[in-house]
């Protein structure tokens, strides 16, 4: 498999390539392409695969019908609280799990992994009766403790542990040695050395938050609390049909400051979400 | 404290508190400090809630008439009656198994494909993989887009001459079309660790077969499928289990239509629960949600031990 190819089967390869890349690519190229088209052609046929003329006017539309730049702050504020907090919890709980041999650690653990086995949609009929009686209705306590806390959270202490346990335990024993304890041992050498797990984490448990949509619509029924994926789909016309170049344009804005993270970052990104996965 | 009032035995108090602190003892404190905020919030956000979950299945429970009865297993025989539990069992089962076999097997294409000595590969990898973190609504939203039936998909085939259907409304494609949406936007995960499968497969394998004069297919079924079981067996774990969880892609595309064509087990949840109110029914549905993942976990435990050909 891996010897080098014959000139013609790569040719084949690659082009088999560049036709599988078509709906990878395409969809997010029509999405910002169809942004700036004015609405008569969004559904011109033959289609514009490179827009003709530039209309900006739906990116202005995406800010006046919705409290747009609100929604984005607050999908935004969510998911970096989310993800600190996650990395606080899941380092602190996966090292103890890892390293620390406390009496109970190994049935504690296999109960902490078993609640993974629990689908947040199970739950979310008494949470959300929870959340009533708390008054956290319409407000965003729901979307950051629940992921904190439930199974996206047991995921990275998963994650973490699995880190701890296959990292050297030499450098930890050394300073032991020297009369470090364990919180200074944690903070100062294993923490640090957890990086790569760390940006594991904090990459899932941001994409987790970010793409959230059951939770919020269950919980938030006012525009200015909105998150983001919630409010792409409000920019519907009279007759609920959607503003497809609006929806497209919030989507836009939604879509590709991350995307252009990822760009930089691809092999972290990569990588990062593959680990959490051969681990998962 | 009582050390204060007696000072001249402080030092030994002081020797007897040290001693209870031992080292270990100061480590397993640690421990259990440092496991206390998963482990409390496990107990509030989803051990409780489960918990209740059971409990509100055994009522009626009318919220606009503020009502909460206790029925015992009446929603239980409801729910065995309902004469929509059928084809939503169907549509979560389609859905699912559809979602696994096309998302495993393309993942496995591409990831063959970009093993091969291809230049430009980190690029094509960064290329399959960018739909991952595509915010899934907006990826959704343009999905829809295209799916219209004057839309992009359709445009493009008439340009070929060839009429598409309403893809989102025809009961043959809208699952179809909830399938493939999906399974572009998180194949790429799968892929990835597909790759670092494959590249962890021993070259000297594939000489020693190439010298027995093996053909390239039989390479692939006789040594890489077997060698990369582990990664079929722990990717489809992870699929089926996010297949399960597909809600927005439902909400958004099809909202559950037409008919009852797309309508999974947790959009069919959602929509007793939140939006006819009956949440004594939506909990019942909910412990048969949770007793099919049960299910689904044991019967991959045991296929673990069967089928996957060895394990590191």
């Amino acid at each position: 498999m891996n010897a080098e190819l014959p000139a013609r089967l790569q040719v084949l390869v690659y082009g088999l390539v560049c036709v599988l890349l078509i709906p990878f690519v395409f969809p997010t190229w029509w999405m910002v392409t169809s942004s700036v088209k004015p609405v008569s052609a969004i559904f011109a046929f033959p289609p514009e695969l490179i827009p003709t003329t530039l209309d900006w006017s739906s990116y202005g539309q995406v800010f006046k019908l919705q409290p747009f730049a609100q929604q984005y702050w607050n999908s935004a504020y969510i998911a970096f609280i989310v993800t600190m907090a996650t990395m606080l919890i899941s380092s602190m709980a996966g090292y103890a799990f890892a390293r620390i041999r406390f009496p109970g650690a190994d049935a504690i653990f296999a109960a902490v992994l078993l609640a993974m086995l629990v689908p947040s949609e199970v739950t979310i009929v008494p949470l959300f009766q929870m959340f009533l009686k708390l008054g956290m209705i319409n407000t965003h306590w729901p979307l950051i403790l629940v992921p904190i806390f439930g199974a996206p959270s047991v995921f990275a202490t998963f994650v973490m542990r699995q880190f701890f346990i296959a990292l050297p335990v030499e450098l930890e024993e050394a300073a032991r040695v020297d009369g470090l304890g364990r919180v200074m041992i944690f903070r100062k050498i294993a923490l640090p050395l957890a990086r790569p797990a760390l940006a594991s984490v904090a990459i899932f448990t941001f994409l987790h938050s970010w793409n959230l949509y059951l939770e919020p619509i269950v919980y938030l029924s006012k525009p200015d609390r909105f998150t983001l994926p919630q409010a792409l789909t409000q920019f519907t016309d009279a007759y609920g049909g959607p503003m497809w170049n609006i929806q497209l344009a919030a989507a836009t804005l939604t879509a590709l400051p991350v995307l252009i993270v990822f760009i930089i970052a691809q092999k972290q990104f990569v990588e990062g979400l593959a680990n959490t996965g051969l681990k998962g | 404290m009582a050390v204060a009032r007696v000072p001249s035995s402080e030092p030994y108090a002081a020797r007897a508190a040290k001693r209870f602190w031992t080292a270990a003892r100061r480590d397993n404190l640690v421990g259990y400090l440092f496991i206390a905020p998963q482990l409390i919030g496990l107990v509030i956000f989803v051990l409780v809630p489960l918990a209740l979950v059971f409990w509100f299945s055994l009522h009626e429970w009318n919220v606009l008439a503020n009502t909460f009865t206790y029925t015992g297993t009446q929603n239980y025989a409801l729910l065995l009656a309902d004469p929509s539990l059928m084809p939503v069992l169907l549509a979560t089962f389609i859905f699912s198994v559809g979602l696994v076999v096309f998302n495993l097997g393309l993942a496995l294409l591409l990831a063959v494909l970009l093993n091969q000595k291809l230049a430009g590969t980190t690029l094509l990898r960064t290329l399959f993989f960018s739909p991952v973190v595509v915010s899934l609504v907006a990826w959704t939203i343009v999905w829809g887009f295209l799916l219209q039936k004057n839309g992009g998909i359709n445009a493009m085939l008439g340009a070929v001459g060839l009429e598409g259907p309403n893809w989102l409304r025809t009961p043959a494609t809208a699952m179809l079309s909830v399938i493939v949406v999906q399974v572009i936007k998180n194949v790429g995960l799968n892929m990835v660790l597909f790759l670092a499968a494959l590249q962890g497969v021993p070259k000297e394998l594939y000489e020693a077969a190439r010298i027995d004069g093996a053909p390239r297919f039989k390479q692939f079924r006789r040594i890489t499928l077997p060698l990369i079981s582990p990664t079929i067996l722990l990717t489809s774990i992870i699929t089926i289990a996010g297949s399960l969880h597909v809600f927005a892609q439902i909400a958004v595309l099809t909202q559950g239509g037409p008919g009852m064509s797309t309508t999974v087990l947790v959009y069919y949840l959602y929509q007793q629960t939140f939006q006819f109110h009956r949440f004594g029914y939506g909990s019942t549905l909910s412990i048969l949600l949770f007793l099919i993942v049960c299910g689904l976990t044991l019967a991959q435990w045991q296929m673990r031990k069967r089928l996957v050909f060895h394990e590191r």
